[in-house]
């Protein structure tokens, strides 16, 4: 065995791709996990095919994790992979478009049979047809050599077969210097029930990595080296769902409240509901409901029974919780509704990315039904993004949109661990009406001076009981009224109380990564932040001028958002949407923006919004006198 | 907490003005259920009514009570949030037969099966009367209304059939009228731990006027079902009820009863010995026997069994998912929010020493 050269990288983009039953997510998240423990900085983006298990070997069947992992702060999940795992034709096929020439190739030559390649739609082999010119191909019986590193184990071959996942782990493992320690206990207690299958899967792994080690096939291995430049605290991996179940468990902690969760499957929500579930030692509640339109009723009578109300769904649940959301805005109830976007309308792309429900969110109501809308840009956001939708919802006494979508939702990247003692301290916030002092009369929609909130007497005070409902009440006593002025003050009311969240929030202000003197402003919300960042950083280190700002607040927006855009020339806003927060922004502000607009159930590439960066530098060099209003 | 010994039914009177039409049978319950109230033994505070839309649904309102008036066809969803957030509260839903069994049909269903404790009051007037009278789920075959000029094509739905099919666990019918009875129902239900449904037939007197005259004014059709007793009725339990064949109920003459007048026993029906009647059984595992009798008069227009049909002991669903929460904490302790977030795999970027390890059990 000759010794190998190691070569230090800063960053590598790894793609594993196979068949939905390849095991290919758990590959990914398991490299991931290691990757992050090693102290990268890493960004995830599964890909995998709404249906469970399409057709083995098929296109549509094809399931892929990407992961970017570096000695730096990154933004995305990698614009292109550096190393492709194709577990079969199908996964090259679907994948060999984003790979970039020179990239390494690494192929389960075990799987290129006649009826895969078929399956693939591939005429002729394209190992040897050309087609991977240009690539460094590696080919591997991954199968094979699974199965051999098997031979002893008392499985069927069919069991035997499916640890070629953790071989392919175990090689990838080799080549970049990952320690085997974690995933090895890993497997242990995830199968601590069926210690054969354990010991399988632990030794397909070690049987890649010795492959690596022993192959003449490869002559270098790669390190990457920890990430010295995050910021200094304790690290943990989380994805968007889990950082939002968390921050919803902190909402409830910080404020004192129970926390009652009502929600119906739906991806790529779900995985809120599952992780809640989990925590019921914290009082949580979880309600799988009949059908979106109970999880959140439950949900919104939860509040009115003094307790934490939220509701996690995607696009279509919201659809079909309209009416009670509204309901949530006419009575004034403390209500939070997670929207994990996905691809739209109707069922679209249940698996995939999109930022389309923004304009849902603010308007998808029926009558004057005013919402604040907060969104995660990251999925260590998803957490800041909960807690601070509960403390908009307690302190207004309103329902909240809380906006995250399917990128950030499974994807991945380190989280600096907080102290709870510094989380915001929501405990004045439910303020519960008290019983009366003798006879006062009591006014369920007398309001809060400073916030428009009006009083929240729950269930079980004695001398607070009243009525509530979604027939327009009268200021003050509650009472059931059509009288016109009353409707027109009501109806001002819930507008106004919306509108002075503006001055509850932080001003808007332009990322530290902006040029003062910026013709150009890139405005973004949501999942967008990420490779928008990237995209200003390549911007910049190409020597132009450009400034940045990312919105958390969409309803309202900070006070100070007119004068902020204004100071541009150029308002430049990419969307994985038709332009809803352009829509917005020309709304509110008569601002000119320029919408960039793709949706294709992918996060933007960095390296594509640079491109429209320049241009629209360019454009605002060549048209001096041109301002953004 | 109000002194609970010394209220009364004024105490559970709101200071709204009722606004049903005069002479609605909605006035008739409301009463009854504000007379029924203070017999519950529970402090007002603890007490919550939740509605959907439609005239039954104004009823919180009315009540000097914690309410929640909320959206077609939702208070079943509302209402197991409420009580299952809380498991101290009651709570009671008011819904009418479009509201429980058209819009709202899947919440219902699914409130009962799941049995949290809830009670249904289903005041079922076979017709919309707020939207002004279309044909409901519960109006009888062929009916004329404005929505449906040549009579309506849809089979009625058996609202008492539908909730053994749901699964209740307390189901039980009534009428607005008879007070006494709609009491003795209410209360019951209320007293019954889980979800109990309860069918009150009440007359719409706008749009649907005289829909229970079969046995709102001719109480000899009520087939009052009591619990262990025989299945008889008539003005001299006259009539009665027995086993035909599989699973079938058959309405039969009484040997031996006294007649009503002008009437002549056996000729229209069989004549039984009275030891052949069936014993009504609300307790049975099976809700075979309970379905059977709901079977003997699909609308009201003949003898119709009102009372207690079914009522079981099955586990309630709030307690459960308390005693869920309470085993949780149990077996891992309160849930410590730090070890939460800190989960198990954490390292160290900085100034701290680099620790790539292990901490806390939050996330287990
Ligand atoms: S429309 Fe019928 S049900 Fe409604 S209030 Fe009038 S009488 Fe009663």
């Amino acid at each position: 065995m000759t010794e190998k050269t190691v070569e230090h990288l800063d960053t590598v983009t790894i793609r594993f791709a196979g068949d939905s039953g390849d095991g290919m997510q758990l590959t990914g998240n398991r490299f991931t996990s290691v990757s992050a423990l090693m102290g990268n900085d890493v960004a995830t983006l599964p890909d995998f095919p709404a249906e469970i298990r399409a057709p083995a070997g098929s296109l549509p069947g094809v399931s892929g994790f990407q992961l970017h992992f570096a000695d730096h702060d990154i933004l995305t999940p990698g614009d292109e992979p550096d190393v492709l795992v194709a577990m079969n034709p199908a996964a090259l096929k679907t994948n060999l478009d984003e790979l970039p020439r020179g990239a390494t190739i690494i192929l389960n030559s075990d799987a290129f049979t006649k009826p895969n390649l078929k399956k693939a739609r591939y005429d002729s082999d394209p190992r040897h047809d050309g087609s991977l010119d240009g690539y460094r191909v590696y080919e591997v019986p991954v199968t094979e050599l699974t199965i051999g590193a098997l031979e002893d184990v008392d499985l069927s071959k069919k069991a035997k077969e499916r640890a070629k996942n953790m071989f392919a782990l175990g090689l990838m493992s080799w080549m970049y210097s990952r320690p085997l320690d974690p995933t090895v206990e890993w497997i242990e207690s995830k199968f601590a029930g069926a210690p054969e299958v354990a010991a399988a899967n632990i030794t397909a792994l070690k049987a890649g990595y010795n492959f690596g080690e022993t192959t003449e096939l490869f002559s270098h291995r790669y390190d990457v080296d920890p990430a010295s430049d995050l910021p200094p605290g304790t690290y943990r991996q989380i994805t968007g769902n889990q950082a939002i179940a968390y921050g919803l468990v902190a909402a409830a902690e910080r404020s004192g409240l129970p926390l009652y969760l009502g929600g119906y499957p739906i991806t790529p929500a779900s995985d809120v509901l599952h992780e809640l579930a989990r925590h019921k030692n914290f009082g949580v509640r979880t309600f799988q409901a009949e059908d979106e339109i109970a999880g959140v009723g439950a949900a919104l009578g939860a509040s009115f029974a003094g307790q934490l109300g939220a509701t996690v769904t995607s696009g279509p649940g919201v659809a079909l919780k309209t009416e009670t959301i509204g309901l949530a805005v006419a009575v004034e109830l403390p209500l939070l509704v997670l929207n994990i976007q996905r691809g739209g309308p109707s069922t679209g792309l249940p698996t995939k990315t999109e930022q389309a429900d923004l304009l849902q969110a603010m308007f998808g109501r029926n009558g004057e039904a005013p919402m604040p809308v907060v969104a995660a840009s990251t999925p260590g956001d998803c957490f800041d993004t909960a807690l601070e939708g509960a403390r908009i919802a307690l302190k207004y006494r309103t329902p909240v949109f809380v906006l995250s979508d399917g990128y950030l939702a499974n994807g991945a990247e380190p989280w600096r661990i907080p102290d709870v003692q510094d989380l915001p301290d929501l405990t004045e916030l439910p303020a519960f009406v008290a019983p009366p002092e003798d006879g006062e009369p009591f006014e369920p929609f007398t309001r809060d001076p400073e916030t428009l909130a009006r009083p929240w007497a729950v269930p079980g005070t004695p001398g607070r009981e009243h009525r509530i409902g979604g027939l327009e009440k009268a200021a003050g006593t509650g009472n059931i009224s059509y009288d016109p002025d009353n409707h027109h003050h009501m109806t001002q009311m819930r507008q106004g109380k919306v509108d002075r969240i503006a001055h509850d929030i932080p001003p808007l202000e332009v990322g530290a990564d902006s040029d003062a003197d910026a013709d150009v402003l890139v405005a973004g919300w949501g999942s967008t932040a990420g490779p928008i960042k990237a995209a200003v950083r390549r911007v910049r280190a190409q020597g132009h001028k450009v400034a940045r700002v990312h919105f958390h607040h969409l309803n309202p927006m900070p006070a100070n958002t007119g004068e902020l855009l204004g100071r541009y020339r150029k308002v430049l806003v990419p969307e994985m949407n038709n332009g809803q927060l352009s829509f917005l922004l020309r709304a509110r502000y008569l601002v000119d923006a320029v919408g960039y607009n793709r949706i294709s159930g992918l996060p933007f590439g960095s390296g594509e919004l640079a491109d429209v960066i320049v241009e629209q530098i360019r454009a605002a060099e060549q048209d001096p006198a041109g301002a953004a209003r | 907490m109000s002194d609970v010994q010394t209220l009364t039914r004024k105490d559970f009177s709101s200071d709204q003005e009722v606004r049903w039409c005069p002479g609605c049978g909605d006035y008739a319950i409301l009463n009854t259920v504000q007379g029924v109230m203070p017999d519950l033994g529970l402090p007002r505070e603890n007490i919550v009514f939740v509605s959907g839309i439609g005239c039954a649904a104004r009823f919180p309102y009315y009540m000097e009570t914690y309410g929640f008036h909320g959206i077609h066809g939702r208070a079943p969803a509302i209402a197991t949030g409420i009580a299952s957030a809380r498991p101290d509260l009651k709570v009671f839903v008011a819904t009418g037969d479009g509201d429980a069994l058209s819009i709202g049909g899947n919440h219902l269903i699914h409130a009962m099966r799941r049995n949290t404790n809830i009670t249904i009051l289903m005041f079922n007037n076979q017709i919309y009367g707020l939207t002004k009278g279309q044909y409901s789920p519960t109006s009888e075959l062929g009916k004329v209304t404005k929505s449906t000029p040549q009579g309506s094509l849809e089979l009625p739905f058996n609202p008492v059939s539908v909730a053994l099919g749901a699964e209740a666990s307390f189901v039980a019918r009534s009428i607005d009228n008879e007070r006494q009875h709609l009491a003795d129902m209410i209360k019951r239900a209320a007293d019954h731990p889980g979800a109990s449904f309860v069918e009150i037939y009440q007359n719409c007197n706008i749009f649907n006027d005289g829909a229970f005259d079969a046995v709102r004014k001719n109480v000899p059709n009520q087939i009052r079902l009591e619990h262990g007793e025989p299945v008889r009725f008539g003005e001299h339990g006259q009539h009665g009820v027995v086993m035909a064949g599989h699973s079938e109920l058959e309405v039969v003459d009484v040997a031996d009863a006294e007649p009503a007048e002008g009437e002549t026993l056996g000729v229209q029906r069989r004549l039984v010995p009275a030891e052949d009647l069936l014993v009504h059984d609300a307790h049975r595992d099976d809700a075979g026997l309970a379905f059977a009798l709901s079977r003997l008069a699909h609308t009201p227009v003949g003898p119709t069994p009102i009372g207690l049909f079914r009522q079981v002991e099955r586990p309630e669903y709030a307690e459960q998912m308390q005693a869920q929460l309470d085993d949780a904490r149990l077996r891992k302790g309160s849930g410590d929010l730090q070890s939460l977030l800190t989960g198990n795999d954490t390292w160290t970027v900085g100034a701290e020493p680099s620790t790539n390890g292990h901490g806390g059990d939050g996330s287990a």
